[in-house]
């Protein structure tokens, strides 16, 4: 007994040897940020490290937190929801590349007895409803939206995330576009003063005051409506089309502002034109330094060219829209910037 | 004690001493011990300093630029970056007083029931169950919070409070509120009400409780006379202790009081609290402002229990000098 013990602990000390020295001597790369995407980059980081032997660390901590890493040197690359600003980028020092890896849908869920799918809205009337002057769902301005549909007399509760969220940075990115008066008086960030509504914490807590007050409507990721079988609005968009939010219809609104791309990929490209393109979508980025020392160099791109080409068939699965195929062939010539 | 000193004192036993003890023998043991224990109590009061002044050092930009409004702002506008303290503090104080008084009356209550009333053999069993309460990971008090507790306010409770045509309580209601954030709270602090005043009242002399009653006091008088009075001191450190819990408290809050911030004397509107806004805010801000004024928020969350810590032990002394006199 005593001795198999001993035997078994010798062999535990050797193994933790051996992966000692199998860590130390594979490439390896660590990076930090959003949490919107982490479903995707750990099956990415997993599948990468089963048939290249690269092991990839990521902490999901929230774009703030990623971007502060990055500044202070602490991980290889950060990931956000939200492109950095000039002055963020300004603190990096060796500076700091874009680069867009899928696209999110963010819906409109709602709990409403009797409209169990379909509820159509426009920007105007979304607009009214976050803002507090819209109140009852029998509104007249939600009523002649939607010919047929028996709406109730009840209060509106509008629900939004407590929690600083790139979700919410691509949502009220979406209204400061479309409405000149949140412009003026709320703005788009990652949290924001909201002028009504009560606040849940991540998409799960948001999700929970959908389902459990009656009359609710608030802002989740496709995925979340979709896996907690939420009814979710279709949103009329810019070239004046009713559209679902899909997968589909995120990359439709991808390729549609992609006229406009600029050549850092730092866009929003929430109320996109196209007839197919959902209005309240957003990318995730990684975010990388152009130069790095020795064969960091070599990990990185490879990497890069790898999700480009491999990884975005596995988006869909996980509810993420690909890029589009004209995009990634832009976003695969800038790695050639990395040195 | 006598008995192992004894033993030492043997010729025999001496050699088969292990070194620390012929240390201690020498009086070097005692003086290490007390070096250790003083090292283990300034270790506390250095860590409490390290953190103030961490605080403070992180909140410098948000100091700066607001300066005295950040105290008395209402404002909380990210974007803008316009920070103000005030709907916060005010939710941690009213859901955090609203708590205490619920589960005070209540606490006491089941001690009482616990120590002087309950049958021998129902107090053990009745003592662990609130206990167990504490027990619970106050994210799963959160979830069962947000599905059940506040539905059950929305349906249920909610509309006999506004019935009752109280300013404090207006609809409609979401279920999501001050009160429900203060319900929930009384919930989480019961068991430490409860645990530390039944101590305190154990400890009270069984000879005070046969005095009142050779004296012909009834249950309740000799409750009131022999078991309470003297235990003043205790309650309040009972109290304290919970309100404490009920300042800091985190995920539970941020499930049920809606994180609005604002500052409203309907108790069934949304609210927001310091300690909540600290968890939601902080990993997604980006400004460095944004950061800073929920650092400055934590500081503030700092100096108001050590105010309150203060004032209590203030109230301890008043009512002890009090009772010597």
């Amino acid at each position: 007994m005593k001795t198999s013990i001993k035997n078994l602990m010798i062999g535990a000390l050797a193994g933790t040897a051996m992966m000692g020295a199998s860590l130390a001597q594979a490439a390896s790369l660590n990076g930090a940020g959003a949490t919107f995407p982490y479903p995707i980059y750990s099956k990415w980081f997993y599948e990468y490290n089963k048939s290249k032997g690269v092991q990839i660390n990521y902490q999901s901590i929230g774009s703030g937190g990623g971007i502060q890493q990055l500044t202070n040197g602490t991980v290889d690359f950060g990931a956000s929801d939200a492109p950095m600003t000039d002055d963020q980028i300004s603190k990096v020092s060796g500076g700091v590349l874009h680069f867009p890896t899928v696209a999110g849908a963010v819906v409109l869920a709602y709990n409403l007895q009797g409209v169990e799918s379909g509820l159509k809205l426009t920007s105007d009337v979304l607009t009214d409803m976050y803002m507090g002057t819209i109140t009852k769902w029998n509104d007249p301005a939600i009523a002649g939206l939607n010919p047929g549909v028996t709406l109730p007399d009840l209060n509106i509760t509008v629900a939004h995330r407590s929690d600083g969220s790139g979700t919410t940075n691509i949502f009220t990115n979406y209204l400061t576009k479309v409405s000149t008066k949140w412009a003026s008086t709320v703005g788009f960030a990652t949290s924001v003063k909201w002028p009504v509504g009560v606040g849940g914490k991540g998409n799960e807590g948001v999700a929970g005051l959908i389902s459990q007050i009656p009359g609710t409507i608030g802002y989740v990721e496709l995925a979340y409506a979709i896996k907690n079988k939420l009814p979710y609005a279709s949103m009329k968009n810019k070239s004046g089309h009713y559209v679902e939010p899909t997968i589909e219809s995120t990359t439709a609104a991808a390729d549609g502002a992609l006229k406009k791309m600029p050549s850092d990929f730092r866009m929003m490209i929430t109320n996109a034109p196209g007839a197919e393109a959902y209005p309240i979508c957003g990318f995730t980025w990684l975010l990388v330094h152009p130069t790095y020392s020795g064969d960091t160099v070599k990990t990185i791109t490879d990497f890069l060219h790898w999700y480009l080409t491999e990884g975005e068939g596995m988006a869909k699965e996980l509810y993420y829209a690909p890029l589009p195929e004209s995009l990634i062939k832009k976003v695969e010539a800038k790695i050639e910037m990395i040195k | 004690m006598s008995l192992s000193l004894d033993a030492t004192t043997d010729g025999r036993a001496e050699k088969a001493l292990p070194f620390f003890s012929k240390l201690a023998h020498a009086g070097v043991g005692d003086w290490l011990f007390r070096k250790l224990t003083a090292f283990f109590a300034f270790l506390i009061l250095f860590l409490a300093c390290l953190t103030a002044f961490t605080l403070w050092k992180a909140s410098v930009p948000s100091i700066h630029k607001m300066g005295w409004s950040f105290l008395t702002s209402s404002d909380w506008d990210p974007v803008q970056e316009i920070f103000g303290s005030v709907p916060f503090v005010y939710g941690t104080l009213v859901s955090s007083f609203l708590a205490l008084l619920i589960a005070t009356p209540f606490g006491l209550g089941i001690s009482l029931f616990l120590t002087e009333l309950a049958p021998m053999k129902m107090r053990e069993p009745v003592a662990f169950m609130v206990e167990t309460l504490a027990a619970i990971p106050s994210v799963v008090y959160g979830l069962w919070g947000i599905f059940l507790l506040a539905p059950f306010m929305r349906v249920h409770v909610d509309p006999i409070l506004i019935k009752t045509g109280l300013p404090i309580f207006k609809g409609p209601s979401t279920g999501l509120s001050l009160f429900t954030a203060g319900v929930i709270l009384s919930i989480m602090i019961l068991p430490t009400i409860t645990a530390i005043s039944r101590e305190v009242f154990e400890a009270v002399p069984n000879a005070y409780r046969e005095s009142a009653k050779a004296l012909g006091a009834t249950n309740w008088e000799t409750i009131q006379l022999a078991v309470m009075k003297p235990s003043k001191v205790g309650i309040l450190g009972a109290v304290m202790l919970a309100l404490g819990r009920a300042l800091g408290e985190t995920m539970t809050v941020t499930m049920v009081i809606g994180n609005t911030p604002q500052v409203t004397t309907n108790l069934l509107a949304a609210g927001h609290s310091m300690a909540s806004v600290i968890a939601n805010e902080f990993s997604e801000a980006v400004g460095d402002i944004h950061v800073a004024a929920l650092a400055e928020i934590g500081l503030l969350l700092m100096v108001i229990t050590l105010i309150l810590n203060v004032a209590a032990h203030l109230l301890v002394w008043l009512t002890t000098s009090k009772f010597q006199r």
